[in-house]
């Protein structure tokens, strides 16, 4: 009896995978990558439930897994244009995502603030915010190109620690324009009205205002708060974003232009010999990369009402970095999925372990290393553990180093292998008919 | 040179000619600033010569490190982003052996295993400093090269030997790892909390010398660095290893064909390299006392910028490019407010790196 219902499981199991092998190789991937979202959810929400987290910490923490898993989306997706399509090795993202956020805090900043802003509508913040960091990429890119990958790397790391700095500085800190003080605000950032305030704005509207009410009717039925609803419905604009980029630049992927960007990251001179401007494509997808960054950074940090220079270190780039080795360069759902995963497992799941260890252990953390060490000597391995737990942050640190060089060694094209697209439009080396896998 | 000459010349100039000619008429004239501003006497000639001075002390701990990161570009030729965190790996180590020598008695063995952790030993009380324990600090010094160079050769062994054939890329992304494994390592184990780790410096004010009172420990940093250039230069120049290190990272290939062992030189590369930046690290908390996990992966891209100047894979570009750019930090603060003299120097960096991608000495590859 079992054995004929697995069995079943087995066929159909079986069938299933039949259809996805005959549906293209992005479309497979998009299934795969929607199942293994659902799956995590699923798996999250369960261990949560059995191990007593409460049910508000559990979709708290669904809610951030999708929100980063989003805003990593849009930067890795970027990256991937500059990185994985034309093999430009930008690790200044941090920066041009700085460039975007706060030219976005200063068009939307209260002109009676300080420091003031020009107090003008979100949506001209954000597009100027976007501009101005194609703009920036653009300049950065036009002389940059002529170097090579190592230091075209160092340059822009350079360039996000030369944003970084100046952002930070105390001379650009208030600069006096008339009677009103413009500026960074320095160390201490600068304020304005978050991104996300679009959604009740939205909801408030005349014509979508009844929407908006039965939905909060609804909530409220269902006892969650209107603030719950409106950073749901602000997750799923990231979702909306994610999907208009993916699709885009789907699309430039598999357009002319896609294949000259392809051209260049597999050999430029040929590239250049058979008549291509590789330069000016260079600089078009930079900018266009860079653009997408700082759109991404605005979506992120412009959530929050204060921007300060700590939200843009250069780890930031390597977050997303991370995310994109381990979807595999070259790829966009390659580069969705390593984001999804990243934010999922690396960068929420560890806080998740330590909610549900902290609801069913007694961890008390001693002050040190040291006295954690001398209680394990006399058989008390509990102390040791706790300290493991009160330093989690670190240790999501090492845990992402490790995966970065355990990816480097054993799989360099990314955890789901390799996805990167052959420049050509028919695959020359796989002529036999035969796979490649 | 006759005009139309200079005329056709100025037609034909490219980009790159251009940002040079950029650049060099900038240095005439800040340096003509420079004289004039010292001439009108706004600024003080002392101020001159202290913030020259700052300058070569910052640009010999640069130039530790950077013989370092230079000599890993060239012979295993990828750019090594964990060569910052080694420096850290150095001030820890270094300090903790200081300390654990150095206070016996004065504070209990936790806290001096931890660097001062719980608050438990402070500076002050243990007497550290080159007078009140130069044993402690001396052992500190050498414990500093070794455990740095024992760590660098666990990683190469664990990772990077692993991708000896790999791409620099590739290799650029793995030291990436490296880097944040072994900072937050550190960070897990000694906390993240910046602390003072060194009593303030004994002053020698000997009557026969014109100079003002003299910083101990500074002279300690000058002395050591300088001893260590010297004993690299030696090295390299006049010891069989020396040779076949400089023929590796001329021509990896013809090197191979005359029978020098890849990996004897590998390793030799990582103990140099290695011990180099960990008594850079060590000396760095000496001079300055503070320690963070931060404290080499933000001096990592101003040892960069000194490579990159002095064009890769030549030591002593690498420590040309150190005194450029350590006197760039100190002396941009004629014009600039002090939280952006970075700026200036990775300006500079990129600057050169547009006009002269092979650096400033080029052709000079590890003569």
């Amino acid at each position: 009896m079992t054995d004929r219902r697995l069995g079943g499981l087995s066929e159909r199991l079986e069938a299933g995978r039949q259809r996805l092998d005959e549906l293209p190789r992005w479309k497979a991937d998009l299934v795969v990558l929607l199942g293994a979202v659902g799956l995590t959810y699923l798996v999250f929400g369960v261990v949560g439930l059995l191990s007593g987290v409460s049910t508000n910490e559990i979709t708290g923490f669904l809610y951030t897994v999708t929100f980063f898993g989003a805003v990593f989306g849009l930067l890795t997706l970027a990256l991937n244009l500059h990185w994985g399509y034309t093999g430009l090795f930008n690790i200044g993202v941090a920066g041009f995502m700085a460039v975007g956020v706060y030219t976005m805090a200063v068009l939307t900043a209260d002109p009676t603030g300080s420091p003031a802003g020009f107090g003008l509508p979100i949506p001209i913040g954000v597009v100027g915010g976007v501009l101005a960091a194609a703009a920036v990429g653009a300049v950065i890119a036009l002389p940059a190109l002529r170097v090579r990958a190592d230091y075209f790397a160092i340059v822009t790391l350079g360039f996000s620690e030369i944003v970084r700095l100046s952002i930070t500085s105390g001379s650009l800190r208030q600069i006096e324009f008339g009677d009103t003080v413009y500026g960074t605000g320095g160390g201490s950032g600068i304020r304005y009205t978050p991104v996300d305030s679009v959604v009740p704005w939205l909801l408030d509207l005349p014509g979508i205002g009844v929407a908006g009410d039965t939905l909060y009717g609804i909530a409220a039925a269902g006892g969650v708060s209107q603030s719950v609803v409106n950073r749901l419905l602000y997750a799923l604009v990231l979702i909306a974003f994610v999907v208009v980029c993916y699709l885009s630049l789907q699309r430039i992927a598999r357009s002319p232009f896609g294949r000259i960007l392809k051209a260049i990251r597999e050999d430029e001179i040929v590239a250049r010999s058979l008549g291509k401007n590789t330069q000016l494509a260079k600089i078009k997808v930079f900018a266009l990369g860079c653009g997408l960054m700082g759109l991404a950074g605005i979506l992120w940090i412009g959530s929050r009402s204060l921007a300060t220079p700590e939200s843009f270190m250069p780890i930031v780039t390597f977050y997303i970095f991370v995310a994109l080795i381990i979807g595999g360069a070259g790829s966009n759902t390659g580069s969705v999925a390593g984001a999804f995963v990243f934010a999922a497992f690396l960068w929420e799941g560890p806080r998740f372990l330590r909610t549900i260890l902290r609801a069913n252990l007694d961890t008390r953390s001693p002050p040190t290393i040291y006295d954690a060490g001398v209680d394990l000597l006399a058989a008390d391995p509990m102390p040791l553990v706790g300290y493991f737990i009160g330093s989690l942050d670190e240790l999501r640190w090492v845990l992402i180093g490790v995966v970065l060089v355990v990816l480097m060694i054993y799989r360099p094209n990314g955890l789901f292998g390799d996805r990167k697209e052959i420049a050509a439009a028919v695959d020359l080396s796989n002529r036999g008919g035969g796979s490649n896998e | 040179m006759s005009i139309t000459g200079l005329q056709t010349r100025l037609r034909d100039l490219s980009i790159q000619e251009a940002f040079g000619l950029a650049l060099a008429v900038g240095v005439v004239i800040l340096t003509v600033d420079l004289v004039r501003l010292v001439a009108v006497g706004e600024l003080a000639f002392d101020r001159l010569l202290s913030l020259l001075w700052n300058g070569f002390v910052d640009s010999l701990y640069i130039g530790l490190a950077a013989i370092g990161l230079s000599m890993t570009y060239s012979i295993l030729r990828f750019a090594n982003f964990s060569h910052g965190d080694l420096i850290t790996v150095g001030a820890f180590s270094g300090w903790t052996v200081a300390y654990l020598i150095g206070g016996i008695g004065a504070a209990g063995f936790g806290s001096r295993l931890l660097l001062d952790a719980d608050g438990g030993a402070s500076a002050r009380e243990l007497g550290m400093n080159v007078v009140g324990s130069p044993l402690a600090i001396l052992l500190g010094l050498v414990a500093a090269a070794v455990l740095t160079v024992l760590i660098a050769l666990a990683v190469d062994r664990l990772v990077y030997k692993k991708l000896r054939r790999a791409g620099g890329i590739t290799l650029l992304i793995a030291s990436v790892g490296v880097a944040l494994t072994l900072r937050y390592l550190i960070a897990i184990v000694y906390t993240q909390d910046a602390r003072g780790l060194v009593a303030s410096a004994p002053v020698w004010e000997p009557a026969w010398l014109p100079v003002g009172p003299i910083n101990l420990h500074e002279l300690t940093l000058v002395g050591a660095a300088l001893a260590l250039i010297i004993g690299v230069h030696l090295l390299l120049q006049y010891t069989k290893l020396g040779k076949s290190m400089r023929a590796m990272s001329d021509n990896r290939d013809l090197a191979l064909v005359t029978g020098i062992s890849t990996e004897r030189v590998i390793t030799a590369t990582w103990i140099i390299g290695a011990g180099l930046a960990g008594v850079a690290g060590y000396l760095i908390v000496l001079d300055r006392s503070q320690i963070t996990i931060n404290l080499g992966w933000f001096l990592l891209l101003l040892v960069f910028a000194a490579v990159i100047l002095g064009g890769i894979g030549s030591i002593y570009g690498a420590l040309a490019g150190s005194l450029v750019i350590g006197t760039t930090i100190n002396l941009s603060l004629v014009w600039l407010p002090s939280d952006l003299n970075e700026v200036a120097a990775f300006t500079l960096m990129i600057l050169v790196l547009l006009i002269k991608p092979e650096g400033l000495f080029a052709g000079v590859e590890t003569a």
